[in-house]
């Protein structure tokens, strides 16, 4: 994920603001938030030892954190560039649907 | 209400926002962006946090162990809902050049956590009182 090198042309095309980058390092720390909520929701499942409900809550966190790491890691690509597009609104709804879903996976466990 | 369920229908045809209005400055849709995405880290902290009650307050009655948790749980749902709610609207008012939307979101959520930070004070300190 490295910039464009000093002096390269690319480079002379940065933005001063540095907008691209934080928002790529934005994208880091949410990513980061979601692993400890799945490495949460992973414990969550196996309080009882492992169970049925144990494991589909073990698989399900999984899935949703690889969902989550996968929209973060194509925006990532996307703001490589100087002048990147907006955030799509598919992206957008499906990293908030992955927060969604790992509450109710989390919200059944509890209960 | 009618704002709701009208940004609703642009979560679903995606491409209706880009036919209003102009597109503009890339910086101001990546202020946005981060916005939505500190809302998201709001969520998932919520999330966790009432992952965490359950987790390490055995101490608790089930009861009051599964309300807190299950509290906080619905508190980041609506958080996460919020933040593309939010964001789609930012988005939407940029194009148009109408002044960003208000809300009162940010006074209820801060209200409702401190409630919660208060019930958990209480709960911790004389649940092992008594």
């Amino acid at each position: 994920m490295g910039g464009p090198a000093p002096g390269s042309a690319a480079a002379a095309d940065r933005d001063p603001g540095l907008q691209p980058e934080r928002t790529r390092l934005a994208w880091r720390r949410t990513t980061l938030s979601c692993t400890v909520v799945a490495v949460l929701g992973v414990k969550l499942a196996f309080v009882d030892g492992a169970t049925a409900a144990g494991v589909t809550g073990l698989a399900l966190s999984a899935l949703l954190w690889i969902g989550f790491l996968a929209v973060a890691h194509r925006r990532i690509r996307a703001l490589d560039t100087a002048r990147p597009r907006v955030l799509s609104v598919r992206a957008a709804v499906l990293a908030t649907g992955c927060t969604i879903a790992l509450a109710v996976c989390g919200a059944v466990l509890i209960w | 209400m009618r704002q709701f369920v009208q940004s609703l229908r642009l979560w679903f045809a995606p491409q209706r926002i880009g036919d209003e209005g102009e597109t503009p400055d890339y910086r101001f849709s990546l202020a946005n962006e981060r916005t939505f995405l500190a809302w998201i880290r709001t969520a998932l902290a919520l999330v966790g946090g009432g992952f965490a009650v359950d987790q390490f307050l055995p101490d608790l009655r089930w009861a009051v162990r599964v309300g807190l948790s299950l509290a906080l749980l619905a508190a980041g749902v609506l958080c996460a809902l919020r933040a593309v709610n939010h964001w789609i609207r930012c988005e939407r008012a940029m194009r148009r050049g109408e002044d960003l939307p208000v809300s009162r979101f940010p006074a209820v959520l801060s209200l409702t956590v401190a409630v919660v930070a208060v019930a958990m004070v209480v709960l911790v300190v004389f649940g092992r009182a008594g």
